[in-house]
């Protein structure tokens, strides 16, 4: 598996990282090994297997009762955000 | 225009009415002040787990049972990865390959009165983003996260609707199911039930389906009727016109009646799912499923051909008193007093009373009559103690003074005149008073009937028995 310029670019901008130019050669390299790593799997026969949501085998999710157990601590919870007002998080505008 | 066929199908998100977040312990109450409800959970801290709520799981099979689908015994809850500033973790845990509820159905009724089916191909549990505030604050949005992890049953549907008032008849239809159920407060106002509509149209008869687009966040359904025909309508014109309908998301603006594209991105949505490691499969046993069934209630189709058959109603009457579960309470309420007079209950609970209701913008549990008070009215409309006519004027009083028809027959002297001699009476003297109609009308002039029926019942107060009246009247007037 082998990945180009163009698909690192998708990759960063999806994950909404920056990337210098010089950076993209090396992910392009590196990502793909990754990908080669990994795509050995797929030599595996598969046939008639369930496939697996979770690494824990034979486990199924807890449920919780339908209870409201926390209270409001929103002044806590916004000590470290950058700008807050009137109990809102303050972000750069996003609309267009 | 008719050589174009329209092809839609709707995803419904509906909030489902639990107490907590699907996957932790904060209030999900509407209203709050900005992120009083928003805890770590919430908020994506590191480090905490989400555990997910029994009520929602119930409720998702609640509704996968009323619509004859099939319930997962083993459901797999995904990551959707993407960046928005109301998401605060950076993705939404959604279901995506093994959603919970697959293959239902719901059947609506077409204007000319047909049945259609249709198809839903699945309802998935998901946790609802936050809101973003963009107004009053100078470039900068704010962030109020009290909606995030609120619990949503997205619904979507088979692209089997083929005109916008189907998807309104199909969207109606879910909308009063979920409200019997009690798994969603229906609240379209507050965002409690909303939609996104997918969009295309295709050559009369060709096999495949046109580019479609996908209209956002409907949240009523004028505007599901009025989107989807402003979008058809541009998608049409831009076909006819040799151009191209672009797969893409738009937003209604409702203010000047259309859509238009949201994201500018020519890059196609990549949301990366893939099975959050941090929930287990959800794994539902025979005990849970039939324990769900167990609490379904009559079902809003089922209640209709009840009441088709039981108290002898059309199939539209049944359908209309079945429109909510209160509505159908307060009929039968009604009838259980009055049980002879079922199709007179239906007509007034669907005339006099819907009629005053809507005037004053309110549900049937907001009625200022009670079904018993209604009842009463009734009893002495059909034994023959009041006039229709005077029955209009008591429905009146009974709402504005919240008494009892029979204190204020007795108290305003309301009763129907049905004494011969005293109705008699009132012709012979509106007789004299007319000499000139009297003449006309024994001349021919048959019309004038209806002058001295008005008047006989204006001298009566509106108190004299119609049909005696009636009978009384010809005779006299022929002489």
């Amino acid at each position: 598996m082998s990945l180009n310029r163009a698909d690192i670019e998708a990759i960063a901008r999806l994950a909404r990282l920056s990337l210098r130019e010089e950076e993209v050669p090396a992910l392009v390299d590196g990502l793909s090994r990754i990908l080669g790593l990994v795509a050995q799997l797929d030599a595996a026969d598969t046939r008639g297997i369930e496939p697996m949501a979770h690494p824990l085998p034979g486990l199924a999710q807890r449920l919780r009762a339908d209870v409201v157990t926390e209270t409001d601590q929103h002044e806590r919870y916004q000590a470290n955000a950058p700008r807050v007002e009137g109990g809102l998080y303050l972000v750069p505008k996003v609309i267009e | 225009m008719m050589e174009w066929e329209t092809v839609i199908g709707l995803e419904i998100h509906a909030q489902l009415a639990t107490k907590s977040k699907i996957f932790s312990g904060s209030a999900t109450a509407y209203g709050a002040p900005p992120n009083a409800q928003a805890n770590l959970v919430d908020l994506g801290y590191p480090g905490v787990l989400p555990v997910l709520n029994r009520e929602a799981v119930r409720m998702a099979v609640k509704f996968g049972l009323a619509i004859e689908a099939e319930v997962a015994r083993r459901s797999v809850f995904a990551r959707k990865n993407y960046f928005y500033p109301d998401l605060p973790k950076g993705y939404q845990i959604s279901q995506y390959e093994l959603p919970v509820v697959a293959k239902g159905h719901l059947d609506i009724v077409l204007e000319d009165g047909t049945h259609k089916r249709i198809g839903i191909t699945r309802a998935h549990l998901e946790e609802d983003a936050g809101k973003s505030l963009h107004e009053g604050l100078p470039g900068l949005t704010g962030i109020d996260l009290n909606r995030a992890g609120t619990p949503l049953l997205e619904i979507v549907s088979e692209p089997d609707l083929r005109s916008a008032k189907e998807a309104v008849a199909y969207m109606k239809k879910v909308h009063t199911l979920v409200r019997y159920l009690e798994i969603c407060d229906g609240n379209m106002q507050e965002g409690s039930f909303r939609c996104d509509a997918n969009v295309s149209v295709r050559r009369r008869g060709a096999e495949k389906f046109g580019t479609r687009a996908e209209i956002k966040n409907l949240n009523s359904f004028r505007f599901v009727e009025k989107a989807i025909n402003h979008e058809v309508a541009r998608q049409i014109e831009l076909l006819e016109s040799g151009g191209q309908v672009v797969q893409e998301t738009r937003l209604y603006d409702p203010d000047r009646g259309e859509t238009r594209s949201m994201r500018s991105k020519e890059e196609a949505n990549d949301y990366r799912y893939f099975p959050d490691p941090d929930l287990l499969p959800l794994e539902l046993d025979e005990a849970f499923i039939a324990g769900v069934r167990g609490e379904l209630p009559e079902l809003p189709d089922q209640k209709a051909a009840r009441f088709a058959s039981q108290y002898g109603l059309s199939a539209y009457d049944a359908g209309v008193l079945t429109a909510s579960r209160e509505l159908g309470d307060f009929y039968e309420a009604v009838v259980r007093e009055v049980p002879a007079e079922a199709k007179l209950a239906a007509n007034w609970v669907m005339g006099d009373l819907a009629a005053r209701l809507n005037a004053e913008n309110l549900e049937i549990t907001g009625s200022r009559l009670s079904p018993i008070r209604l009842a009463g009215l009734l009893m002495r409309l059909a034994d023959g103690t009041i006039s229709g006519k005077i029955a209009k004027d008591l429905f009146e009083l009974m709402w504005t003074t919240g008494r009892d028809a029979d204190a204020l027959i007795g108290e305003k002297g309301l009763r129907q005149i049905t004494d011969t001699g005293a109705i008699e009476r009132a012709i012979e003297e509106v007789m004299a008073k007319n000499p000139g109609q009297l003449a006309d009308y024994r001349a021919g002039k048959d019309r004038l009937l209806g002058f001295f029926v008005g008047q006989v019942m204006k001298a009566t107060g509106g108190k004299a028995n119609p049909a005696q009246l009636n009978e009384l009247l010809k005779k006299k007037l022929a002489g």
